[in-house]
């Protein structure tokens, strides 16, 4: 078969792409930026956030687990979509407990750079104020609750890049949450600041001890550019 | 003790062939035995099984019919839905706590006995309801309270008490699954066709699925039957949890040789060895007589190696009991399910046809379709066919409760208007009619002219009638509830959206609303609609989005404000601090 079988359109743009790759990979090679949160490059999809829902001749799916097909026709940087993506970071910021200015993560945190990207100003929705349990019983590595969205990039890290079996989730709907590999903290678990799957979280739940907020302001990562720009930047160049 | 528990758990693994796919059957047997899963049960079992402590917690946790706490000897749960609190269950609630001493969600001090609400578990027509250990009371009223305590505590057999008893209620049987038919006939029908040709009997019949979706069945089984796989399955979905729905126990109850009979058929259909029927937990009743059932069909040779006398046939069905969770009877939330694992429904493509159970071909379908099935290969698809309107061919069971006279079961050609069921079942005199369960959609009187048809209004079979008298947002407040408690949490709209459309809806309710949380509402529900992974969260808007279509006065007339009014109320959120500091603001003369 060859490389390039299979054509379709992103907002009008003509895309080629591997039969076997979804939407989004091939948005990314194609340096077309489709916003997403729970996916990451090096790990089998999740579907959780539907931050990348995108239309498919109409109909609504997600960019990160839907397969390409020749002559589909992809709608993707809309105004509708983009004030659907707003509501998901919207909820997320009232689903948990988020106070930016003391986070760890600011200006790297996915989280937040989305709700910039998509423009979202001050969540409205009502707030959660969740009680959430922090773990620090690792000698290396925090679990703060308050700040997790759920996207399982963790869950996955750990065992499709590492071999473990660190993470994985509890409870369900509102009271779904991350669980540790041991009956007492993460610190009876097999988990070492070196995995992959400490260090994949997209917003401030996992972090490393002892090296916080190293990077002044104005020098982390998404203090100059907008999240998304690393893939469109391809696009400027191709 | 602690040795005790350990060889039971390996005894249980070692019941299920150590087979992790059984998860599910393991915690089962290890629940009824101990009570409540501990966390170290749930060590032991992942040590047997050779897998993780965090894939055993993530599964148990999942279920609401497991329990982590020890809990009593006796559990109850009392059903807490819509209809229930229509027919009174608030009383019942209040007696057995007044009874117990206790509240919902607690044990009594000497261990005896555990109190828990629970959603719709499918007697809504027998309403109040509640499982006692499993086993069903119906038709409860407060003064039958004491009794049926003072039983549980004398150690009496439950199965005598006066209320422990289900009627199938079936007010109108149909010619299509309420009608005889002989043992086998529509199995030796079909093995002496091809698998094609059965196949194309159904598509004659234009067979449409029953469980909600309308799926054409005959193009489902050809899909499935042509998927390659190294093996293929047929999945029964009797997982019944949309409130207001029981026509598929009333099926169950009445006539379970008939979903056999379809189950193998289906199986000859689409190259199947093995069938599954996917029972939800709160119908383990109906367990024992069904078992039998299986029992005789083997005996007879309807079941097992070659079928009916015919060359390399063979076929075999198990019940995968569930525990408890309404998203469970989403398909892909189910095959996950009984691969004993949470039921968090799949992405799709792959369906579960290319990718099903255990990642094979399967064909998931309803019991009634099953039974549609079989008596088509019965008696031709030409005569399932005549019956029923335009897209929806034969007949549909309605499970009808709430505000009426005559609740039940009613087998009904596809086509009745919505004004001719509610004169045939006592409720003429309806305010709304809620078709399809809380999934469904809100009927105002003025559409009561419609037909109940996958061209017009579709039901899986719930239709929940709401008197003139009732508080119809509570309703609706109810129901948005359903789905908050329901939701599986894998997604981000339907896990949190569904908490806010809550909560704006209550406030509302309360007269603190404004016209922008009308917008609100409508905006939210159809975020909700469009970015939710499955039908759950696809639908979980419903009752919200169809009644201010249909029943806007009812919201108008909460909204006493027309600008914008906050959420969050400061006087609240100060009280708690107030408390801890001691401090009394309006005695200090501070108004907030
Ligand atoms: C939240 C949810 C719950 C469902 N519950 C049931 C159910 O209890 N029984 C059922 O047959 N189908 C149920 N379905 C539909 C199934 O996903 C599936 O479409 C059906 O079992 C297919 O069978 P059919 O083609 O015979 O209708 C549910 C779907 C969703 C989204
Ligand atoms: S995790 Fe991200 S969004 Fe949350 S507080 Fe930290 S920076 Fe803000
Ligand atoms: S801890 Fe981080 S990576 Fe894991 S689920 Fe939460 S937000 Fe995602
Ligand atoms: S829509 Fe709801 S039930 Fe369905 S996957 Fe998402 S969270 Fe789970
Ligand atoms: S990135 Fe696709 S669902 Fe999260
Ligand atoms: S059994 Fe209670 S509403 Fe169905």
């Amino acid at each position: 078969m060859s490389k390039d079988a299979v054509t379709f359109t992103i907002d009008g743009v003509e895309v080629k792409a591997k039969p076997d790759q979804t939407i989004m990979e091939a948005a990314d090679a194609a340096g077309i930026y489709i916003p997403r949160l729970c996916y990451h490059k090096d790990l089998l999809p999740g579907g959780h956030c539907r931050v990348c829902t995108v239309r498919v001749n109409g109909r609504p799916a997600n960019a990160c687990t839907f397969p390409v097909n020749s002559g589909i026709v992809v709608e993707n940087d809309t105004e509708e979509l983009k004030a659907l993506r707003r509501d998901i970071i919207e909820m997320l910021f009232v689903e948990g407990n988020h106070y930016c200015p003391s986070c760890e993560a600011s200006g790297k945190c996915e989280l937040q750079a989305m709700a910039y990207r998509l423009e979202l100003l001050t969540p409205q929705m009502p707030y959660a104020w969740p009680k959430r349990e922090l773990d620090a019983t690792h000698p290396d590595v925090y679990l703060d609750r308050d700040r997790c969205i759920l996207c399982g990039r963790c869950v996955r890290a750990s065992v499709q890049l590492d071999g473990k079996r660190v993470f994985g989730f509890e409870n369900r709907g509102a009271q779904k949450r991350i669980a540790v590999d041991s009956a007492t903290g993460m610190g009876d678990t097999d988990l070492s600041a070196k995995d992959r799957a400490a260090s994949i979280c997209p917003t401030g739940c996992l972090t490393i001890k002892r090296q916080g907020y190293l990077t002044p302001v104005g020098k982390r990562p998404y203090d100059k550019v907008p999240i998304g720009s690393d893939i469109e930047k391809k696009q400027a160049a191709g | 003790m602690a040795e005790d528990m350990r060889s039971l758990v390996n005894q249980t693994v070692e019941r299920f062939g150590k087979d992790r796919h059984r998860l599910m059957d393991i915690a089962r047997a290890l629940h009824a035995r101990l009570g409540y899963l501990s966390e170290e049960t749930i060590g032991h079992t992942a040590q047997a099984l050779g897998i993780h402590r965090v894939e055993v917690r993530d599964m148990v946790s999942f279920y609401s019919f497991f329990s982590r706490k020890k809990q009593g000897k006796t559990v109850i749960h009392l059903c807490n839905a819509v209809v229930e609190r229509m027919k009174g269950a608030d009383a019942v609630g209040r007696a057995f706590e007044r009874e117990l001493g206790i509240h919902f969600g607690e044990t009594t001090p000497d261990d005896a006995i555990t109190l828990h609400h629970t959603a719709c578990i499918g007697l809504s027509d027998q309403a109040p309801s509640a499982l006692i250990n499993g086993i069903p009371f119906t038709n409860l009223k407060p003064e039958d309270v004491p009794g049926i305590v003072k039983a549980i505590r004398e150690g009496e057999d439950m199965l005598n008490m006066p209320q422990a008893e289900v009627d199938s209620n079936v007010r109108r049987p149909g010619e299509v699954i309420f009608a005889p038919m002989e043992r086998g006939a529509a199995i030796r029908k079909a093995i002496n066709m091809t698998p094609e040709s059965v196949i194309n009997e159904i598509n004659k019949g234009r067979l449409r699925g029953r469980g909600g979706a309308g799926f054409p069945t005959a193009m489902k089984w050809d899909f499935c039957r042509k998927a390659k796989g190294n093996a293929h399955y047929l999945v029964c979905n009797a997982d019944e949890g949309e409130p207001g729905t029981f026509k598929d126990r009333a099926i169950l109850q009445e006539c379970p040789d008939l979903v056999f009979e379809g189950m193998t058929v289906a199986g000859y259909a689409i190259g199947a060895r093995e069938g599954i029927m996917y029972l939800r937990g709160e119908y383990e009743y109906l367990l024992p007589s069904l078992e039998r059932v299986l029992a005789k069909r083997r005996h007879l040779g309807l079941l097992g190696e070659n079928i009916c006398g015919c060359e390399g046939f063979s076929f075999n069905i198990r019940i995968q009991m569930g525990a408890g969770a309404y998203v469970c009877g989403e398909e892909s939330a189910l095959l996950e399910s009984a691969e004993g694992k949470r039921g968090a429904p799949r992405d799709r493509p792959p369906f579960p046809v290319q990718k099903g159970y255990k990642g094979e071909p399967t064909s998931v379908n309803n019991v009634e379709t099953l039974c549609c099935a079989a008596r088509i290969l019965d008696r031709g698809g030409e005569w399932f066919a005549s019956m029923g309107s335009r897209d929806s061919t034969g007949t549909k069971l309605l499970s009808v409760s709430g505000d009426c006279e005559h609740p039940g079961v009613y087998e009904l050609p596809y086509g009745i208007t919505v004004k001719k069921l509610i004169d045939m079942v006592g409720a003429s005199d309806a305010q709304a009619v809620q078709v399809g369960g809380p999934s469904g959609r809100c009927l105002a009187p003025k559409d009561f002219g419609r037909s109940i048809s996958f061209e017009d209004v579709p039901t899986g079979g719930s239709v929940i009638i709401i008197g003139p008298e009732r508080d119809l947002l509570e309703c609706v407040r109810q129901f948005t509830e359903f789905f908050v408690e329901e939701s599986c949490g894998w997604c981000v709209p339907c896990r949190s959206g569904t908490t806010i459309l809550l909560k704006t809806l209550e406030k509302v309710m309360e007269g603190r609303g404004s016209r922008s949380d009308l917008a609100n509402l409508e905006k939210l529900g159809k975020t909700v609609k469009t970015m939710s992974r499955c039908g759950l969260g696809q639908t979980a808007a419903n009752p919200i989005l169809t009644t201010i279509n249909g029943f806007p006065d009812l919201y108008e007339a909460r909204i006493k404000h027309e600008e914008y009014t906050p959420a969050f109320d400061f006087k609240k959120a100060l009280e708690v601090g107030c408390e801890a500091a001691g401090r009394n603001l309006e005695l200090e003369g501070i108004h907030v």
